[in-house]
């Protein structure tokens, strides 16, 4: 094809705005590299297909990490959410999570307007067709109007582009998400570039009008004071929305079994690979036939609009079914769906194509982010978008890629099991796939990544004073509770108090910190039995509750961190050619080739890969060490 | 992976059976730790830790909880780097024998080492800068080397029986571990949650299988004593020569424990994995007229202890008077039938022995030809899996491995109890949860974090 190149050349192009594309972009540019984004449609940037909101455990750990890191997510959430709630309180402050509802109009345009105002980026409405290589690097991308952008690294956000299909009933059709035009060219362009792809699918529920709705027949669910994303942003203030709880009926179930063959999902037109934690309600009634009912979240879509979106009722059945369906939930008996609910297909990466810094293997230059790897969910495609951002930029300043530790963030969980161990279904995060979780805590991830977001230069010098004056904060209350000088004694007078508390009996003198470790005792409770208890914030009030109270919980996950820590650090050599070494067993010589880990303990999570596989590697490395430090002493 | 931690690692380090003492190698951080908990010197109060570099101590190792004296020891230190891992290395030389030298390695276990992976200590020298290069091969070849020639087919025999014991308990902690987990990640989800007591009472049951497996090493008399294995026979009948066939096979003497009478012997073998205690009735070579009276009583008074009876007949000779007393001594114990000399002219048809002893398990064999041998160590490990020596042998924990990972889980089960009892959140519930579930995996070489997830997904419908 013909094409003309454009004058502007660019540092970094992003093919894709969706919350991968949108972070992906905005980390360079703020970094300083000339950043050029591709959308498809300029009125989807930071569009969300699916519920219309953020959040949950796991998902909220990640965009407070996001936050962390100088990502966007998180304050364009606070700045356009209409409902949040803390989700899991009873459960142990590592999970507590938060979950926010989202005006998904307000949440497009606010992001779109950060990504037009931000310096160095340029946002066009432009389709990619074709990526452009040279001897194996990346040199730009051609679009479909045949304007060849020139760019050192292209950072792949297609989302569930590539391919597109969407499917209700019997009716199929190419779209993207929400009928939009599917990126065809590009898929068979990747193919082309030898990159292995894969086919995953994915839905989404129907939406219908507010009018035809009953309210009164369903549980209102209201949102709480106190609460944002960001640890810059103040807290929501004011009127919040309201969402519902109802449930799914015998009917419900009925209809659907009554129609199984005319579900996609088990005639057979569906090949791609689903979700288990997002299933539609016909996968849920078919595999579950023992329960009676499910439970269905009403969401608004937004302020400006009467679109409701049910929440767990994601479906592929006919337009027909979908209405009969919907009339037997109880407060929608009368429910006029303005969007049937559809399945999509779409083409994504086979994850062993990437590098732990996203960057694929084959192809200098080029990465990837959010759902093209195999991900779901906005908040995994924003952590990743951003990642790949950083990453792209980090390179162009030739300095080493942000690779983000299992003990140091969900982000890093998220990417280290996917390129470690693949997935075999879209991936969502969980708290359960984290074995440090503990540490990774949604109160913390401000500690755990502010000093690395400064390091790279997304965190400003005010921000990290400021979270160093907190650390500070924090640092010295702890040293005042262990202070023997201040000392709780067991005169009568402070039994009587640890009495009105309800709180146990005391034999001998303890330290303020002692006290605080019983778990009914809170750090406003010292006020009773010391004079000078400085006065703080909640937000360090928090730390320092959690960081005594469960002190030793932490430090037997910190140690085992530490246990660890040497082998995570060992490297490996990205030459290193696994298919030489005869020792290793042969399944684990191809899952090495594969992935090609960047250290013994990223090796080590390989599936296939046993405790002698990993003994024998570490023989062979300090070997082919030796012998190169034996080389550089010959010459 | 264990193997990735940078922790105190510990194993025997004499080969199984190669006389009276046995070396414990403990290498790591916490090996002088480990030292000052269990070692007492004979001279002074000093601590390990307080000793000098190649320095060796006369004393005893001490169970600190029972007070109690294991063994005499000669502990030897080797500060790292200058030590054979390059890390902290205390050697302890035991001199009890093999049940001391056990008991002294599940001490040492207990206080904060870790069993030894094979090659280990070679390769965490060889890491460290200890060994050279060229012996890179050698260590592999040892990481690589299946155990020991199919030794350990017994126990692992024994072991299968374990794991599905152990595959039950785990099993009860996976469901609720994926509760738990479940709960967590899905807080709006609908799960039918464990109420409090019912949570209580689960977590007891696992605690209580725990323990009640764990009981059972400790009568584990086959993995501590070795298999009461007696050879009967009249004289002359190639006892001795079975008895010598066996120990020159596996070069296998752990120690000579003289019995009551010079006469009979004992000696240790071990057999694919199980230590066999085979008791020589050599001494009944009395005149015709004394066998009824010295060498039936003591013959009877070594079968009355034995496991396993092997008894032994000449085929050249056929069944004599002697024979059939001695038959009468045996019949009521696990026997093993041999017949030996086959290389001779047999004075009785293969179909009469086979008549008489038709309810036992019955083999032909020639000592001298080494022939029927294989066959005979594999009804000897029959014999062992069988369910009458299984009273004993079912469910016994045979390995320190599996005894620490056991002590681990019920540790770890205890601490979730104990959370639990005082309102921790479900997350520190899970915390001890999953190191128990580790533990168990220990044993039956699963990891858990995957099972999990899985579990999660097919026990509950969560999901929007």
């Amino acid at each position: 094809m013909d094409y003309h190149k454009y004058p502007t050349e660019y540092d970094v192009i992003v093919i894709g705005a969706g919350h991968a594309g949108c972070e992906a972009s905005l980390a360079p540019a703020r970094m300083g590299f000339k950043t050029l984004t591709l959308t498809v449609n300029l009125d989807h940037v930071a569009f969300m297909p699916c519920n219309p909101s953020l959040g949950g455990p796991g998902k909220s750990h990640i965009v407070r990490e996001i936050d962390a890191l100088g990502g966007e997510m998180a304050k364009n959430m606070d700045e356009t959410m209409i409902q949040i709630r803390m989700l899991n309180t009873s459960k142990g402050p590592a999970v507590h999570g938060l979950r926010g509802q989202a005006d998904k109009k307000a949440y497009h345009l606010r992001m779109k307007q950060v990504l037009e105002n931000q310096d160095n980026l340029d946002l066009k409405q432009q389709i990619a067709e074709q990526i452009v290589v040279e001897d194996g690097k990346v040199k730009g991308v051609i679009t479909k109007t045949g304007i060849f952008f020139a760019g050192k690294k292209v950072i792949l956000t297609t989302g569930t582009f590539l391919k597109g299909r969407i499917i209700i009933g019997d009716a199929k059709f190419n779209a993207g998400p929400n009928q939009q035009y599917p990126a065809n060219k590009l898929s068979e362009n990747l193919k082309d570039l030898n990159i292995s792809l894969r086919r995953f699918k994915t839905g989404t529920p129907a939406r219908v009008s507010k009018r035809s709705l009953d309210f009164s027949k369903m549980t209102p669910q209201p949102g709480e004071e106190g609460l944002s994303f960001s640890y810059e942003s103040d807290p929501l203030t004011g009127e919040q929305v309201m969402c519902y709880l109802t449930y799914t009926t015998e009917a419900t179930h009925e209809i659907i079994k009554k129609n199984k063959m005319r579900t996609p999902l088990f005639s057979g037109v569906i090949e791609g690979v689903g979700p288990r934690y997002c299933p539609s309600i016909e996968d849920k009634v078919v595999r579950f036939p023992d329960k009676r009912r499910h439970q269905l979240f009403i969401e608004p879509e937004g302020l400006g609009t009467d679109e409701y979106y049910i929440s767990g009722l994601s479906t592929s059945l006919p337009h027909d079914v979908q209405i009969e369906m919907i009339r037997t939930i109880p407060g929608m008996e009368k429910a006029e769906i303005m969007r049937p609910g559809y399945a999509i297909e779409y083409d994504c990466l086979d994850p062993e194509e990437l590098k732990l810094d996203l960057e694929l293997k084959k192809i200098n230059g080029l990465y990837a982010a959010g759902q093209i790897n195999g991900t779901s969910g906005y908040e995994e495609a924003a952590g990743q978008g951003l990642i790949a951002g950083i990453n792209a930029a980090l390179s162009l300043q030739n300095r080493d890629p942000v690779i983000l530790k299992r003990s140091q963030a969900y982000i890093g969980v998220l990417i280290d099991d996917l390129v470690t161990k693949g997935t075999p279904e879209p991936y969502r995060i969980m708290t359960s796939r984290a074995e440090y979780r503990l540490l990774l805590r949604q109160d913390n991830a401000d500690q755990r990544l502010i000093p690395l977001g400064y390091e790279v230069g997304l965190i400003s010098e005010k921000r990290y004073q400021k979270f160093k004056e907190k650390l500070h904060k924090i640092e010295e209350i702890l040293s005042y509770l262990r202070d023997e000088s201040n000392q709780v004694n067991p005169t009568p007078e402070v039994l009587e108090k640890l009495k009105k508390i309800g709180s146990g009996n005391l034999s001998k003198p303890v330290k303020l910190s002692a006290l605080l470790r019983r778990p009914e005792i809170s750090y406003e409770d010292l006020r009773e039995f010391t004079d000078d208890l400085p006065e703080i914030p909640d937000s360090v009030i928090e730390q320092i509750e959690i960081q005594v109270k469960y002190k030793g919980y932490i430090d037997r996950q910190l140690s085992q961190v530490e246990q660890f820590r040497k082998m995570e650090e060992k490297k490996i050599p990205e030459d290193i050619d696994y298919s030489s070494l005869d020792n290793l067993r042969l399944e684990a010589r191809e899952k090495l080739n594969k992935v090609k880990p960047l250290s013994i303990g990223q090796a080590s999570r390989i599936s296939g890969v046993s405790p002698a596989d990993i003994s024998v590697l570490m023989i062979y490395l300090e070997q082919f060490n030796r012998n190169r430090s034996s080389d550089d002493g010959d010459n | 992976m264990d193997i990735l931690r940078e922790d105190t690692i510990t194993a025997i380090a004499t080969p199984f059976g190669t006389g009276g003492t046995g070396k414990i190698r403990i290498s790591g951080p916490d090996a002088y730790k480990i030292g000052d908990i269990l070692f007492k010197s004979a001279k002074n109060n000093k601590k390990i830790s307080e000793q000098k570099t190649y320095t060796a101590h006369y004393g005893y190792v001490v169970d600190p909880k029972k007070n109690k004296v294991i063994d005499e020891v000669v502990a030897l230190l080797m500060r790292g780097p200058h030590s054979f891992t390059g890390e902290n290395v205390l050697e302890f030389d035991c001199h009890g024998g093999m049940t001391p030298l056990r008991s002294v390695l599940d001490l040492v276990l207990e206080n904060g080492a870790r069993l030894a992976e094979k090659g280990e200590f070679s390769r965490r020298a060889f890491l460290n800068g200890r060994i050279d290069l060229a012996q890179a091969e050698a260590i592999i070849e040892i990481i690589n080397s299946k155990t020991d020639k199919g030794m350990d087919i017994a126990v692992d025999q024994l072991n299968g029986k374990l794991s599905e014991k152990v595959d039950e308990i785990k099993e009860n902690a996976v469901e609720i571990l994926a509760h738990l987990e479940a709960a967590i990640d899905y807080p709006e989800d609908e799960i039918e949650g464990f109420s409090s007591e019912k949570l209580a009472e689960r977590l007891d049951d696992i605690k209580e299988e725990i323990k009640k497996l764990l009981a059972t090493s400790q009568q584990g008399k086959i993995y501590k004593e070795g298999l009461k294995t007696v050879i009967v026979g009249k004289p002359n009948v190639g006892k001795s020569s079975l008895l010598n066939y066996f120990l020159q096979e596996k070069r296998a003497i752990v120690t000579e424990v003289p019995g009551t009478t010079r006469d009979v012997i004992e000696e240790y073998v071990n057999l694919k994995g199980i230590p066999l205690k085979i008791i020589d009735t050599a001494g009944i070579r009395e005149t015709e007229d004394e066998v009824e009276k010295i060498g039936v009583e003591r013959t009877r008074q070594s079968v009355s202890k034995a496991d396993l009876v092997l008894f032994m007949l000449d085929i050249s000779q056929g069944l004599t008077r002697e024979d059939k007393e001695i038959y009468k001594l045996v019949k009521e114990k696990p026997v093993i039938v041999i017949v030996n000399k086959t290389d001779l002219n047999p004075k009785l048809s293969h179909i009469n022995i086979e008549k008489e002893f038709s309810e036992h398990n019955l083999l032909w064999i020639s000592l001298l030809e080494e022939e029927g041998l294989d066959n005979l160590k594999n009804a000897i490990m029959d014999e062992v899996l069988k369910d009458e020596i299984e009273a004993d042998a079912d469910l016994i924990i045979t390995r320190s491995r599996h005894k620490n990972a056991l002590k681990k889980a019920l540790s770890a089960v205890k601490r979730v109890i104990v959370s639990h009892e005082t309102n921790l959140p479900y997350d520190f519930l899970t915390i001890d949860l999953k190191d128990c579930l580790n533990a168990l995996g220990e044993i039956t070489g699963e990891t858990v974090a995957e099972d999990i997830i899985d579990r999660i997904f097919e026990d509950f419908c969560l999901g929007k």
